[in-house]
């Protein structure tokens, strides 16, 4: 059953990508979608029996690498954490599956894309499943090619291929650190295996090794090299570049990969080695400090950007930042519930944001809309939910509330109880972060669904609420946004906890700590006053942003550049290495080994043929002149001979 | 002044030679070249003839026969092939014949 959840995706990957142009176009949609809607049944049976039942299971499925002492099996590690990485994955990818069915309608190529869809999934189950680090980085690179494939799926526009490309050579970055990591892991306890490492890295506790030239401490050494290869996948500052560019992809991609699940892929990953980063708490601040500033400069800069699905992502981003910092204040248990909940509502909002999109034929300016409540109500009401869950709003004290309101404030909390200096730095910024979320997702409300349209009349008349198959999913997903906090809270964070991890994560053993009211009330004022702020410039005077984005002051500007992170990265690295390529270009191939090798050899063949093409003049006389003095030649070398005997 | 196998010789060295520089040397007209042919050939044919008679032994001057019929015969096919060639390319001039140059 468990082999059947991984690889049914991979079965409708095949059938739709190799059988497209044989079964036709509706079935390629129609397979790959049912195929994932029975994973995902079957996923939730296993959540109900791994992760609330309590047992785990180890399924072996295939041998596949076995080198000297050196073996890695194909090996299904189902436990908790798996079984709600499990839930995720197959429920989102088969919600938006059924999504694609009707935005992707006027597009001729959907079994390429329904295949390249369950090929993420496939590779996104075999990285959640694995049992050892290999498997891990299979699934890991799987999730990076299914990525590069569906950002660039319309890859006849220039700026998609430009994204993909730099989706995948940013992730290159982070993979370096992340193999690094594999290999040290390797030399160091002669094993990729989880159990075994989990088992032997106590020992390995306070001991150095050589790392490039230095001696330093194997835990922490490795743990930073695991997380660089985490900041990667999943955006984390220094190495987000890629995520807001990646929304040049299909709209359900972005919801599937670039919000719900690849990206959280870095999060999986911290909490799967949790035993080690436990040991390692040098490590454990980076992670948070790393975390926490994501968190702030992804939330800053999402204020201030004009593309709906934009504004998006960099909240995605800026959430991943709340899953690390939580992560490294060890309350890992409070980050993959973060995770859990996130997914659904962020893709509820990239889906809400998609169905506005299709419905304003392809718009992505908020500039350009405006006042859409009345024409898609269905939609409003599901990203008021979304943003309602997003923004963590709820009544404190009382536990009543959207997801986010259980899972954000408790990461903020456990970053308060941390009481380190780190913790601290983490707290504040999370809590500023939060304001800055309440606004860039109001604004976002405000300026698609109220006010006065700004956009072309004629594409308002032709704006319609989106088809049932893409309703359907949204519904769902928003019935997660609202409940999903309140009813899993229990098991993830609350007295259900050891028993529902059963020992997958490091909890913190004792009582959690009831931290000041304040602390708690903290979250929820910030996220009112985002919306007051909001609220005042989009709905009571709606001409003031635009004046002030006229002035064009320093911040905005800062802000609205990203903080001209492209723009150091084009300097730093795009440049030179634009330049060693065209030296190595025209220096090093063309002058050198061209000339040296292929061409030169040819010129000079060349030459030769010029020298031997004077000799065949064509006349008669020359040949038989030639053959004369040959046979001259030969009689004298005769007679010779003769005279010497 | 007797006439001996010297004579013979030298006077079928000089025939040789003239028809040797005859291909040479000629830029005009095939014809020559197959007269110079020709000249190569009768050449052969008087060594024969004299080394034959000198050493009093007749497969010499049988050769000599046979060498006159391939002559013959080679001049006959030449001059069909440079009929031929005339009515083709209306030239025989031997400057013209450059068909194969590289």
């Amino acid at each position: 059953m468990y082999a059947a959840i991984v690889f049914l995706p991979l079965l409708g990957s095949l059938i739709a990508g190799l059988l497209g142009p044989v079964i036709g176009r509706r079935p390629s949609e129609i397979i790959p979608t049912a195929l994932l809607i029975v994973a995902a049944l079957l996923s939730c049976y296993a959540f109900y029996d791994v992760a609330l039942s309590g047992h785990r299971y180890i399924v072996p499925v295939a041998p596949w690498i076995t080198s000297g002492d050196f073996s890695a099996a194909w090996t299904l590690r189902i436990d908790s954490l798996t079984a709600v990485m499990l839930v995720v994955v197959t429920g989102v990818s088969s919600l938006v599956h059924l999504y694609s069915i009707g935005y992707m309608d006027d597009d001729p190529h959907t079994p390429r894309f329904f295949s390249y869809l369950s090929l993420f999934t496939f590779a996104m189950l075999s990285l959640v499943t694995a049992n050892n680090l290999l498997q891990l980085f299979f699934g890991w690179e799987g999730v990076g090619l299914a990525s590069y494939l569906l950002i660039g799926f319309w890859y006849l526009k220039p700026s998609a291929n430009a994204a993909a490309i730099k989706a995948f050579i940013v992730n290159r970055v982070g993979d370096f650190g992340f193999a690094l990591g594999v290999f040290g892991l390797y030399a160091v306890f002669g094993t990729l295996d989880f159990d075994q490492i989990f088992a032997a890295a106590p020992m390995m506790l306070g001991k150095t090794f050589n790392f490039a030239g230095y001696e330093t401490d194997i835990l922490t050494t490795l743990c930073i090299l695991l997380f660089i290869g985490a900041c990667g996948k999943s955006a984390q500052i220094g190495l987000h570049t890629w995520l807001p560019d990646a929304m040049e992809g299909p709209t359900p991609v972005s919801a599937l990969i670039h919000a719900a699940t690849m990206v959280t892929a870095g999060v999986f990953l911290v909490c799967r080695t949790s035993p080690l980063f436990e040991l390692a708490p040098i490590a454990r601040d980076a992670v948070t400090i790393v975390g926490a500033t994501t968190a702030f400069f992804a939330a800053s800069v999402g204020l201030f950007q004009h593309d709906i699905k934009r504004v998006v992502a960099y909240s995605t981003c800026s959430q991943l930042g709340y899953m690390f910092f939580g992560a490294g204040v060890s309350a890992y248990n409070s980050a993959m519930f973060h995770l859990f909940t996130h997914a659904s509502f962020k893709a509820l909002l990239f889906l809400g944001a998609g169905s506005v999109i299709h419905a304003l034929h392809h718009e992505q300016d908020m500039r350009q809309m405006g006042g859409l409540r009345k024409k898609l109500p269905y939609t409003y009401a599901l990203m008021f939910v979304g943003t309602l869950a997003l923004t963590g709003l709820g009544i404190p004290f009382t536990g009543i509330g959207a997801a986010g309101f259980y899972s954000k404030d408790a990461i903020l909390e456990a970053a308060f109880n941390a009481h380190t200096q780190v913790g601290m730095y983490a707290f504040t910024l999370g809590i500023v972060a939060a304001a800055m979320t309440s606004f860039y997702s109001w604004r976002l409300m405000f300026l698609t669904f109220h006010g006065h349209y700004r956009g072309d009349h004629h594409v308002l008349e032709h704006a319609h609420e989106a088809p049932p198959s893409m309703m359907v999913p949204n519904t769902l997903l928003a019935v997660g946004a609202l409940f999903s906090g309140a009813v899993f809270f229990h098991y993830f964070l609350g007295e259900g906890a050891i028993q529902f991890w059963n020992g997958t994560v490091a909890l913190h053993s004792g009582a959690e700590a009831e931290a000041p009211a304040w602390v708690e009330l903290a979250p929820f004022v910030a996220a009112v006053l985002g919306l007051g702020i909001a609220y005042y410039y989009f709905i009571l005077h709606p001409e003031l942003p635009g004046r002030m984005a006229a002035k064009r002051g320093m911040l905005y500007l800062f802000l609205y550049n990203k903080w001209y992170f492209d723009e150091l990265y084009d300097f730093i690295f795009v440049q030179p290495a634009k330049k060693l390529g065209r030296f190595l270009w025209k220096v090093g191939d063309g002058l050198i080994i061209d000339g040296l090798g292929p061409d030169g050899i040819a010129a000079r063949v060349l030459d030769a043929t010029r020298g031997a093409i004077r000799l065949q003049s064509g006349y008669v006389y020359h040949y038989a002149f030639v053959m004369l003095i040959g046979v001259a030649a030969l009689v004298t070398w005769f007679i010779f001979q003769m005279g010497q005997a | 002044m007797t006439i001996g196998l010297n004579e013979y010789l030298i006077v079928a060295a000089l025939l040789f030679t003239i028809g040797v520089l005859g291909i040479f040397i000629n830029r005009k007209n095939v014809i020559i070249i197959l007269m110079s042919i020709e000249l190569i050939l009768l050449a052969v044919n008087i060594n024969l003839v004299a080394f034959s008679a000198f050493l009093g032994d007749l497969t010499g001057q049988v050769f000599a026969l046979f060498v006159l019929t391939v002559a013959a015969a080679e001049a006959a096919i030449g001059l069909a092939i440079l009929v031929v060639y005339f009515r083709n390319r209306g030239t025989i001039a031997v400057e013209d014949i450059n068909l194969m140059k590289g």
